[in-house]
């Protein structure tokens, strides 16, 4: 893997958040309102005395869900970027390897969650006196879980849309929906039907959402949840790295990679 | 018709197979291309051309065969293949929302080109390309960006080129520059040039030899004025006729 090839990859998309307003907004926007939304309803639901720390566990959520969220999609925008600018072929035409093209993405987005953490962590405790580093050291394992979760998601949209074109851009922004209910983002998987609950234990995401609240409410940092975690995203992306090397194989065998750009 | 073997083969391609599905693109084709010449690809429509140039980028895997670049495959030496080579071709752009010189960064970083600055400075002069440096290169006119595609093109110092129509959709006076800096590069940097092109007025003046393919096949291959003389025609587009309609 080559230094300068990665840097290549993450200055290009630098040069294009240094001048674009609107994915100036996609960082700040979408994240700043939910926080304002999650933020209202959380002090609403204090004031009616629900007998929990509303605002540090639903916040808490909210802020870790973004952290998901941003992973995701910045993996499928730097991989869509390259297609709706027609640059894949002049990209695959150089010596890049696509292992150093996927930590590119993932360089990509870490620099946004390290944005939108800081103007989250910023605004929850200003507006809402909720401070997110209160998680202490639990805090690194479990965003860096969310991260890894949120790349090996955006590998598989990557993967679909470059297999079925990119009519299944959709998945890019659709994906991480599906993946929701059964993370237990704002509630316990004790709350998920009992058929569900083993669903929800397939998914890195649930043991940090778990966790967190654990460390929040109980003030014990699991490391059992830590673990289920870890492994569930060995196995993610092992299977996900997998998938895509498989079906970039597969666009190159039947010649579809020009015609992704067409 | 068998191909003729180069001394120093910049390409060689042998038994050259690939099939969609039921369909075979190519079938079987052999040929090579010597080093530091211009050497045109030609074809009808449907012949061939564009898949075997990307086989020969490695976008596209070939069913069966085998392509020698630098003497050496992709499967072992992909890395030290494509450092060496480039490409350029009106129908594959750049990201339209960088400008021209963050164009030039970044692929000259790709390549890991040392004094990427000296290096831009180059062929900044050398295309004339310096008035529209900072612009986006979604504002570039089409000649504009043919420039800029051959800045790029010669970025890494390629021992080969492979260009795809690079002067389609020119008006004729940037055609003609074109090919004369092409021309220029083949002479001054010693590149071998693998050129695909419809014009064939274009083809005779600036090939030193051609290839032609058909129904993915090697049909025949010379220089062309030896392939015009060989056939019994005025010029290369009657060749061309010729070849694609007798076949």
């Amino acid at each position: 893997m080559k230094w300068h090839r990665i840097q290549a990859l993450l200055i290009r998309h630098l040069y294009l958040y240094r001048r674009s307003f609107p994915r100036i907004m996609d960082i700040v926007y979408w994240p700043v309102m939910e926080l304002l939304v999650w933020g209202f309803l959380s002090l609403y639901i204090e004031k009616m005395n629900a007998g929990f720390n509303a605002i540090t566990v639903l916040l808490g959520a909210v802020i870790f869900w973004d952290f998901l969220n941003q992973s995701q999609k910045s993996v499928s925008i730097a991989f869509l970027e390259e297609i709706w600018e027609k640059n894949l072929i002049n990209i695959f035409v150089t010596p890049l390897r696509l292992s150093e093209f996927f930590v590119s993405t993932l360089l990509v987005g870490l620099v946004r969650l390290i944005l939108v953490g800081i103007i989250l962590a910023v605004l929850s405790f200003v507006m809402y006196h909720f401070n997110l580093f209160s998680l202490g050291f639990a805090l690194i394992p479990f965003v860096l879980n969310l991260f890894l979760f949120g790349w090996a998601l955006g590998l598989f949209a990557n993967a679909i849309i470059l297999r079925f074109g990119t009519s299944a851009q959709i998945l890019a922004w659709g994906f991480l929906v599906m993946v929701q209910p059964f993370s237990a983002v704002f509630y316990p998987v004790s709350a998920l039907p009992s058929f569900l609950q083993p669903i929800a234990y397939l998914l890195p995401s649930t043991y940090v959402f778990e966790g967190m609240r654990s460390v929040f409410m109980t003030g014990t940092f699991s490391t059992a949840h830590l673990f289920g975690a870890l492994i569930a995203n060995a196995v993610y992306l092992v299977v996900m790295i997998w998938f895509f090397f498989r079906m970039f194989a597969y666009v190159k065998k039947e010649g579809k990679l020009l015609k992704l750009e067409g | 018709m068998k191909y003729t073997k180069a001394v120093t083969s910049t390409i060689e391609v042998k038994d050259l197979v690939k099939s969609f599905g039921n369909v075979q693109a190519v079938q079987g084709l052999s040929f090579c291309v010597e080093e530091g010449t211009i050497t045109g690809l030609l074809g009808p429509n449907g012949a061939g051309k564009t898949t075997t140039i990307q086989m020969l980028l490695d976008l596209i895997t070939p069913t069966s065969g085998t392509i020698h670049i630098f003497g050496k495959e992709y499967q072992s030496d992909r890395e030290a293949i494509l450092s060496k080579l480039n490409f350029s071709s009106p129908y594959v752009s750049l990201p339209g929302n960088l400008t021209v010189h963050e164009n030039l960064l970044t692929f000259g970083r790709l390549y890991g080109v040392t004094d990427l600055k000296g290096k831009i400075e180059e062929l900044v002069d050398f295309f004339e390309i310096r008035d529209f440096v900072k612009k986006l290169t979604y504002n570039l006119s089409t000649g504009q960006l043919t420039r800029l595609n051959l800045t790029k093109a010669l970025l890494n110092d390629p021992k080969l080129l492979l260009l795809d129509e690079p002067t389609a959709s020119l008006d004729p006076d940037i055609a003609d520059r074109t090919r004369l800096l092409l021309k220029r590069i083949q002479k001054e940097r010693n590149v071998t040039i693998l050129y695909t092109s419809h014009n064939m007025e274009e083809v005779e003046e600036i090939c030193d030899k051609v290839i032609f393919i058909q129904q993915g096949r090697f049909k025949d291959e010379g220089t062309p004025a030896d392939l015009v003389k060989k056939y019994g025609h005025e010029d290369l587009n009657d060749v061309f006729l010729h070849i694609a309609r007798h076949t």
